[in-house]
């Protein structure tokens, strides 16, 4: 079994966030860049499988420009097997998927991973758009993969409780918090094989996006009033002394 | 000259920083308080490949660079000291000392493992009685043919009951003063090897640190490193790389001071405002940064020479004097800044500036790196 990681290259998650161009672009100056943390969880995941034999394969695929290669050699070090970079720069999640959706035509992989969201533009539909686009099942709210005896089990977060599955690939899971417990630290040597693993670049097929962002704009500042439930009077001290610091 | 780190560099700093932030945090109050051995943290550590990070792939190591090095040191020191020092004695001491001067039999048998984190090593220089002057040892090594054997008592030893691997200095021509001494690779478990009680530290108090006893200890010959009488010198050239990794310590050390120190002033209100606006504190946090800075550039400068196979003792002593004064006044304002607060251990700057303290001490005191630095200077 194969398992393929769509891989998003996002700024640091403390990044001060700035926006140009009138509001409508993202000021990339000075910006870290990370892999997308529910794709970090998805890839550490999968390569926990692969630690205990069930899966044989983890590759992980970005779409984007030169400058993602740093994150995904990021996940060649923390373990995939081998990485793809179609060459683009993109203005929308559609854009992405078609793109993932053209270049998987020609690839076998079981389970596909997205993120449930990037923390960047959190527009939370690559995952699904890819899956529909590829003619594949996709199964949503994934908190949990396992693997056993061949069979794949899902477990998903649903109102109010839990659901567990079983399914058979090619099928592609969006995955949420809970599929992994921490994303892996790569090891001294997997940092030093990085660049000794594939990373395959991919011409992109013209795809025109279909949205366009008019405008961003920052979230006012956090009000300093916080709530403490009356029925919970400890919680107020330890604000009062561990946060206000004021006894 | 180039300030730019490499992408491998990058990702190291950050794994180290995942490493001590996620991991190294969760106990480290708890640890020194108990003085209790970080034995999970040792295996991760391990895992990681942290603790044979310098040494050559084909020696089981990562291969990476001083200058990784000096990274991964900071980031760890920054959270837990006692963390980093296992790891720099491990790395820049006795795996360095074996890759360097060792045979290749040796490194097969006793670096491998010691690369691969599987075992731990130790460094056995100091005496009750010889710490500065490491001329004077009283630990025979007696040539009796085809083994050593060793009697006396070496102290202050870090990782000194965990360790698999002893590199243990002792005196085996006692007429030829420093040329006669050795260094002999001594297995833990050899018969007639005692350990004394964990020492009872002010700081890194979850290390290790023991006395070590040798009661006719039988050595095989073929443990010496290099020549007869190469011991003296095989400790001074392995201190050197040693004192980058405690530079570095020294450095994390300060700079997690200065992150906190930072991290407080713009949350601590007094007289209306937070106490980052009143000049005082700004100014203090002004000059630690710049402190800090100066200590990371003697730390990188040091490490740059190492790995550009260029000269590099007397720059690892600048480093060591300058980062491990620093570490101690950077601390001491840490605590200062902090108020009440600093002098409590759940803010973790006390911890730090007992911390700091003990790098002014270990592997050549500031005042033998004065010595170095001005011999050097005045050298005709
Ligand atoms: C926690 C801890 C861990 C350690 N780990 C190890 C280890 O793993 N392996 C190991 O071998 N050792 C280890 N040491 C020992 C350490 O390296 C020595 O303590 C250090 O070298 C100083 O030696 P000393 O304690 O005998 O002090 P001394 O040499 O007696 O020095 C006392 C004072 O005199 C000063 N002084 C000495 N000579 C001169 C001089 N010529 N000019 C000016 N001033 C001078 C010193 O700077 C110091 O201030 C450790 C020590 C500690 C505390």
């Amino acid at each position: 079994m194969k398992i393929l990681v769509c891989m998003s290259n996002v700024p640091d998650t403390t990044t001060k966030v700035r926006f140009t161009d009138g509001n409508t672009r993202l000021d990339a100056a000075g910006i870290q860049w990370i892999i997308n943390p529910w794709d970090e969880l998805a890839l550490t995941r999968a390569l926990e499988l692969k630690d205990a034999g069930a899966i044989s394969a983890v590759e992980v695929i970005n779409v984007g420009p030169a400058l993602t290669e740093a994150t995904l050699r990021k996940a060649l070090a923390i373990g995939a097997d081998k990485a793809w970079r179609i060459d683009a720069e993109t203005a929308d999640g559609y854009q992405v998927a078609q793109l993932l959706a053209q270049w998987l035509k020609d690839q076998a992989f079981d389970i596909l991973l997205a993120g449930v969201e990037s923390s960047d533009y959190n527009s939370s539909g690559v995952g699904i758009m890819l899956a529909a686009l590829a003619g594949i099942p996709s199964v949503s709210n994934v908190s949990g993969l396992s693997i056993e005896g061949g069979q794949v089990i899902l477990k998903r977060e649903i109102e109010g409780g839990q659901q567990q599955l079983k399914a058979h690939g090619p099928f592609l899971a969006v995955v949420q918090k809970g599929i992994a417990l921490e994303p892996r630290i790569p090891s001294m040597r997997g940092i030093m094989t990085a660049r000794t693993k594939p990373l395959e670049v991919v011409p992109a097929h013209p795809v025109a996006a279909r949205t366009a962002y008019q405008a961003f704009s920052l979230p006012q500042p956090k009000g300093s009033c916080r709530m403490v439930d009356p029925e919970q009077p400890d919680e107020l001290f330890r604000l009062l002394h561990e946060e206000a610091r004021v006894i | 000259m180039n300030f730019n780190f490499t992408e491998e560099q990058l990702m190291i700093q950050q794994a180290a920083r995942d490493f001590a932030q996620r991991e190294l945090i969760k106990d480290v109050i708890e640890r020194d308080e108990k003085a209790e051995y970080p034995t999970q943290h040792v295996k991760t550590m391990a895992e990681l490949g942290f603790l044979g990070m310098l040494v050559d792939p084909r020696w089981d190591g990562g291969g990476m660079d001083t200058v990784s090095y000096v990274l991964a040191m900071e980031e760890i020191s920054k959270v837990d000291a006692s963390c980093s020092v296992i790891m720099s004695v491990n790395n820049s001491l006795v795996c360095y000392g074996l890759e360097a001067f060792g045979n290749d039999v040796q490194r097969e048998k006793y670096l491998k493992p010691l690369a691969r984190g599987e075992k731990i090593g130790a460094f056995l220089l100091s005496e009750p009685e010889a710490g500065s002057d490491a001329t004077r040892q009283h630990t025979l090594a007696e040539d009796k043919g085809d083994y050593y054997l060793v009697n006396g008592t070496k102290n202050w030893i870090t990782n000194g009951n965990t360790a698999g691997t002893y590199l243990v200095i002792a005196q085996t021509h006692p007429e030829k003063g420093h040329k006669g001494i050795n260094c002999l690779i001594v297995d833990r478990n050899s018969e007639g090897i005692s350990v004394g009680p964990h020492e009872n530290k002010m700081g890194m108090r979850s290390s290790d640190t023991h006395s070590v006893m040798f009661t006719d200890v039988k050595v095989p010959k073929e443990n010496r490193i290099g020549e007869d009488g190469f011991g003296f010198k095989f400790a001074m050239k392995t201190l050197e790389g040693g004192r980058i990794g405690i530079a570095a310590q020294a450095l994390g050390i300060a700079s997690g001071a200065l992150e906190r120190a930072v991290q407080y002033a713009k949350e601590r209100k007094a007289f209306g405002t937070v106490i980052a606006n009143h000049q005082a504190i700004a100014f203090k946090l002004a000059d630690m940064a710049v402190k800090v800075e100066n200590a990371r550039n003697l730390c990188l400068k040091a490490a740059w020479l190492k790995d550009q196979h260029l000269p590099y003792g007397v720059a690892s002593s600048y480093a060591k004097y300058y980062a491990a004064e620093i570490a101690m006044e950077v601390t001491t304002q840490a605590v200062q800044i902090h108020g009440g607060y600093g002098y409590v251990k759940e803010y973790h700057v006390e911890r730090l500036m007992r911390e700091a303290k003990l790098t002014q001490i270990y592997e050549g005191t500031s005042e033998i790196q004065q010595i170095v630095i001005s011999r050097d200077l005045l050298k005709d």
